[in-house]
């Protein structure tokens, strides 16, 4: 699905990624964590092809494709997917209006017809009750006004609404209450399939619990400094990361 | 009447002459004013940036450039011109290089309002001719009185509630360079309440400079509500003056769309007088190529207790220019003013400009008064939000400068209007 090689980002002159490596195959859940700071969001906007920082090294191939020489769009419409951490409000755009342009957009780049009124909005409806987003906000512009749980949730709705191969969750857990987490969770999970793949950003095992990963990463300082199945994350969440801090202390 | 021009402006003097061999006869204006206006030509002429309000916005330079000569030639203009110009929802009047058309425009259908030529007007309504617009006040409506062509009277009566908007379409159709000057006057009486569109073609081939003036007398407790619809092409170089007079609990909204025209001058000049009276002044602009789009609102709080309200929003391209210049005057005695104003903009290049200007002049003390302006560049996080959901880079602006417009063309409450001036708006981004 995905393969990243010794990928070095930076901004300015910071150099915040400093040579990662992961795979991840169709079918796989991975589950990134780390220290605050290390990386992690920026991973995931470097790959969903944010312009602020520059690829100084490494390569990205997604399904055979080189992704780091798309556009950002062109990455959505080859099927990746960024729930972002902090999702952007935009008055005046509705939400129904964005995810139909979205969606008839990702349709024409496969070279198919734009989808009729009444499957979008049968399609809506159907993706809104899975992740129980009330529908009212749907007809809102979007995000805006949201409640920080509000947002996460229509994170996972256009997820939902436009079925990627690759969605990277960054930190959707956070500022979820347990219902609302078990929610999301069960969304993603209903979503799963042996096409498609899912990377987890998180800082907390509790998500864990009801999405369980295959592998879990642990990012630091701009490195992944250790992988291994869902037990490190428990080991994580024990120990805390002051092992770690000590064992991989590079110089800034 | 005859008169002798001597101006100290070479290009004043020019433009005089031939506009004064072209002349046709007007009945209505009264004579102090032409004299008043040919009086203030010659003193000061047609002014250019040198002059405060028209700093950006040179017309004498205009005319000189585009206008040496004046041909006042015009094309004949049928019922299928003039068609898809119509609003189905409204009653469609025509002015023609700026006579009133009454063959092109619609038989009423609508009783208690009546709309006359202007040389056809009885003494009691030629008395209210230029009575709100003086041609002492300023030089292009001192140009309009001098030369103006045969516009229109329209009054809606008293209680009268007009069940379906009217809409005034202003063509001019010039064959070479043309001067046109407009002119109307519109009086809502007592109680009565309408709304009024006025759109602005050019269906010409030759360049024309239009000058259009407009006076607007609203009665006690009567509500006058006018969007102004600017789409002329690129052969255009206008101004519009609207000379407007708000009354004991009347209400006056203007929202003005402009969308097209190579030069494009807005005088919206609202005097409040009588108390707990209203006004609403919007606008929405976009500019491209080397389009200057250049608004001026003057509200004039001469009494209590009245509110006035002011939403202007730009958009410019390429190397446009727009301008947002708002004046709100309080006046000694108009206490327990409420008057807000905001102008909100986005450069699409870093060749374009907008200059903002907020003038307020308050001379009482009891008085809420606030305004804000905000120049900025189109949201960046946003644009990314939109591509990384796979919305190209095109459609992704579209949709955020369609957004932030869409609140000005929601002022339009008339669905057919809305569809018509959404496209236009898309057509020019
Ligand atoms: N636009 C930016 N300008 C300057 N520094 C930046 C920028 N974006 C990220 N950084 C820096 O890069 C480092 C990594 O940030 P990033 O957001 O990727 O961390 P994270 O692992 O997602 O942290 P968290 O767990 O707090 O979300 C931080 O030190 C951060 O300050
Ligand atoms: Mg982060």
């Amino acid at each position: 699905m995905i393969t990243i090689k010794n990928l070095h980002a930076s901004i300015g002159e910071k150099e915040i990624l400093r040579g990662i490596n992961l795979e991840v195959k169709a079918g796989e859940i991975h589950a990134i964590m780390g220290p605050n700071g290390s990386g992690k969001s920026t991973l995931s906007s470097v790959l969903a092809g944010r312009e602020d920082y520059d690829v100084t090294a490494g390569e990205v191939i997604f399904n055979g494709k080189n992704l780091l020489e798309l556009s950002t769009e062109d990455r959505a419409r080859e099927g990746l997917f960024l729930a972002f951490q902090y999702p952007i409000e935009i008055p005046g755009v509705s939400n129904i209006n964005f995810l139909r342009t979205a969606l008839n957009e990702i349709r024409a780049y496969h070279k198919q017809e734009d989808i009729s009124a009444k499957d979008f909005l049968a399609m809506v409806k159907e993706k809104q009750a899975l992740v129980e987003l009330d529908a009212k906000l749907t007809n809102r512009s979007v995000n805006e006004g949201f409640s920080g749980g509000e947002k996460k949730r229509n994170e996972i709705f256009q997820m939902a609404m436009l079925n990627p191969k690759l969605a990277i969750l960054d930190e959707t857990d956070s500022g979820l209450d347990i219902d609302a987490l078990r929610i999301v969770a069960n969304g993603v999970n209903k979503l799963k399939s042996k096409d498609n793949a899912t990377i987890l950003i998180t800082h907390y095992q509790r998500l864990l619990d009801y999405i369980v990963p295959d592998f879990v990463h642990i990012l630091y300082k701009g490195r992944i400094v250790k992988s291994g199945g869902k037990e490190l994350a428990l080991e994580m969440e024990a120990k805390g990361y002051d092992e770690i801090k000590k064992e991989f202390e590079i110089a800034d | 009447m005859s008169i002798k021009i001597d101006t100290k402006s070479a290009v004043t003097q020019t433009l005089l002459e031939q506009l004064q061999k072209h002349a046709s006869k007007v009945e209505f204006m009264p004579n102090n004013e032409i004299v008043d206006a040919i009086r203030l030509l010659e003193d000061k002429g047609i002014p250019n940036n040198k002059h405060e309000d028209y700093k950006y916005c040179n017309i004498e330079s205009v005319l000189r450039k585009e206008f040496k000569t004046v041909e006042q030639s015009f094309n004949e203009l049928t019922h299928d011109d003039i068609a898809p110009l119509k609003l189905d929802e409204a009653i469609n009047m025509v002015v023609v290089n700026g006579n009133y058309h009454l063959d092109l425009s619609e038989k009423m259908v609508v009783k208690r309002f009546n709309i006359l030529p202007l040389n056809d007007l009885f003494p009691a309504e030629k008395n209210r001719i230029a009575s709100l617009a003086k041609s002492k006040t300023d030089a292009l409506i001192a140009l309009n009185s001098a030369f103006t062509g045969n516009g229109f009277f329209l009054e809606i009566e008293k209680d009268a509630v007009l069940p379906m908007p009217i809409h005034i379409i202003y063509i001019n159709s010039g064959k070479q360079n043309n001067v046109v000057n407009t002119r109307n006057f519109i009086h809502v009486r007592e109680n009565a309440e309408v709304t009024i569109v006025e759109s602005f073609y050019n269906l010409g081939t030759g360049k024309v400079f239009s000058n259009f003036v407009s006076e607007k007398l609203i009665d006690e407790n009567a509500k006058l509500t006018c969007y102004t619809i600017q789409t002329e092409n690129e052969l255009t170089y206008s101004v519009n003056t609207n000379q407007v007079s708000v009354n004991k609990y009347a209400n006056y909204t203007n929202t003005t769309l402009t969308l097209s025209g190579e030069l494009v001058r807005n005088n919206h000049n609202v005097e409040l007088v009588g108390e707990n009276c209203e006004a609403s002044l919007n606008g929405l602009f976009i500019t491209n190529g080397n389009q200057l789009v250049d608004n001026h609102t003057l509200i004039d709080h001469q009494v209590p207790n009245c509110q006035s309200h002011e939403l202007y929003k730009g958009i410019a391209k390429d190397k446009s220019t727009g301008v947002f210049n708002g004046k709100i005057f309080v006046r000694k005695d108009a206490q327990k003013t409420n008057a807000y104003q905001s102008s909100k903009n986005i450069l699409l290049s870093d060749s374009a400009t907008i200059n903002t200007k907020p003038q307020l002049e308050i001379y009482a003390d009891d008085v809420k008064c606030s305004h804000g302006t905000s120049t900025g560049k189109i949201d960046e996080d946003a644009l990314y939000y939109l591509k990384a959901r796979g919305i190209g880079d095109d459609n992704a602006r579209k949709l955020l400068l369609q957004a932030f417009a869409q609140e000005l063309i929601n002022k339009l409450e008339i669905e057919s209007l809305q569809e018509r001036v959404l496209h236009l708006f898309e057509k020019a981004l």
